[in-house]
């Protein structure tokens, strides 16, 4: 005789318990935390280069690198002015979870942080599962990648509430179109707000600086 | 690939069912895995299977529904199934769209087999 014994229990809840706790740690000193996510090689790193060189001495802001192997991003990071940057090497595994932000938190003073910026691994997949504690989640895709992207990763871009296109300096030299990603995106997400960008250039960073500006004074 | 440590938690938390609800046998674990969940089934039958070797388990049942996308439109009312991800309204085709199903990665229950009158289980 075979019973049904009900569970009804998320398989993640001790993460998402561990990412509320975050969540209310960082409310509490007013940081705005962001989760950056994306395929490798978008420009995740280069973004928060031109980021912390554009705002260190306006912004508090704090960085935890993520990444698979070696602390390259964290050193690249702290080159770029960098004050408060913590590597997290996953050590093979594909996204970050909120039970390793526990254990780096400490390293950081919340109390002298306004905003904290999380590097995930690079991956469109994995990281869409995990909360980290984050407000929000910003997702960076490049011209030198898929237009239809969004579509193919539906779960990370209707997790996300920030798109950033970077490379578009590059834009013509692929088939790449910029108002078919844009669409793709929306058709996901309408509410996604989106930035276009090149790092390489500096074209479309003021907007970004402007944007995170107006979230950390909010 | 994500899936095996999802694998282990489904586990992990089956092993504590059966502990805490002095289960003698469970036969299969049904989970409930939202289309937007971000989980591939195939892996985590996969990783499950593999994991389940040489523990209590080992004779259990992963049973994976697949749950699709549901939207409930926030401007006219609507409620509907969103269709290729496209998360638009059918009847007013606003893009504001809450999702209300399709997210999930939960444990919906276990089956046991085991007298119906024991504690802790419904039929």
């Amino acid at each position: 005789m075979a019973t049904q014994v009900k569970i009804e229990k998320k398989v993640l809840s001790e993460n998402d318990r561990l990412a509320a706790d975050i969540r209310q740690q960082l409310q509490q000193h007013g940081v705005v935390a962001l989760n950056f996510v994306s395929s490798p090689g978008s420009g995740k790193t280069s973004l928060l280069e031109k980021t912390l060189s554009a705002l260190k001495d306006e912004l508090r802001i704090g960085l935890i690198a993520g990444d698979v192997q070696t602390e390259n991003d964290a050193n690249r990071l702290r080159l770029a002015g960098g004050q408060m940057v913590q590597p997290l090497v996953t050590g093979g595994a594909c996204h970050l979870d909120a039970k390793m932000i526990t254990r780096v938190l400490p390293e950081f003073d919340l109390s002298r942080l306004d905003l904290l910026i999380i590097e995930n691994v690079g991956n469109l997949v994995c990281p869409s599962s995990y909360d980290l504690g984050e407000a929000m989640k910003v997702v960076l895709i490049s011209t030198t990648e898929g237009d239809d992207k969004p579509l193919k990763y539906p779960g990370m871009f209707r997790r996300s509430s920030v798109m950033v296109i970077n490379k578009i300096d590059l834009l013509g030299t692929s088939d790449f179109d910029l108002e078919r990603v844009k669409a793709n995106a929306r058709q996901i997400n309408a509410d996604l707000k989106i930035f276009e960008v090149s790092c390489r250039t500096g074209e479309g960073l003021d907007a970004w600086y402007d944007w995170l500006r107006d979230l950390v004074r909010r | 690939m994500h899936e095996l440590s999802i694998a282990q938690s489904i586990l992990n938390t089956a092993l504590q069912e059966m502990a805490s609800r002095q289960l003698p046998r469970i036969s299969k674990i049904v989970v409930h895995v939202g289309a937007l969940s971000g989980v591939v089934p195939e892996a985590l039958q996969f990783g499950f299977d593999a994991l389940k070797k040489q523990t209590p388990l080992e004779g259990t049942e992963l049973s994976i529904e697949m749950i699709p996308v549901r939207g409930h439109c926030t401007d006219c009312g609507a409620d509907f199934e969103v269709e290729n991800f496209a998360f638009s309204c059918p009847q007013c085709q606003s893009g504001h769209i809450q999702m209300t199903r399709g997210d999930e990665l939960n444990i919906a229950y276990l089956e046991v087999e085991e007298e119906p009158s024991a504690s802790g289980a419904t039929s």
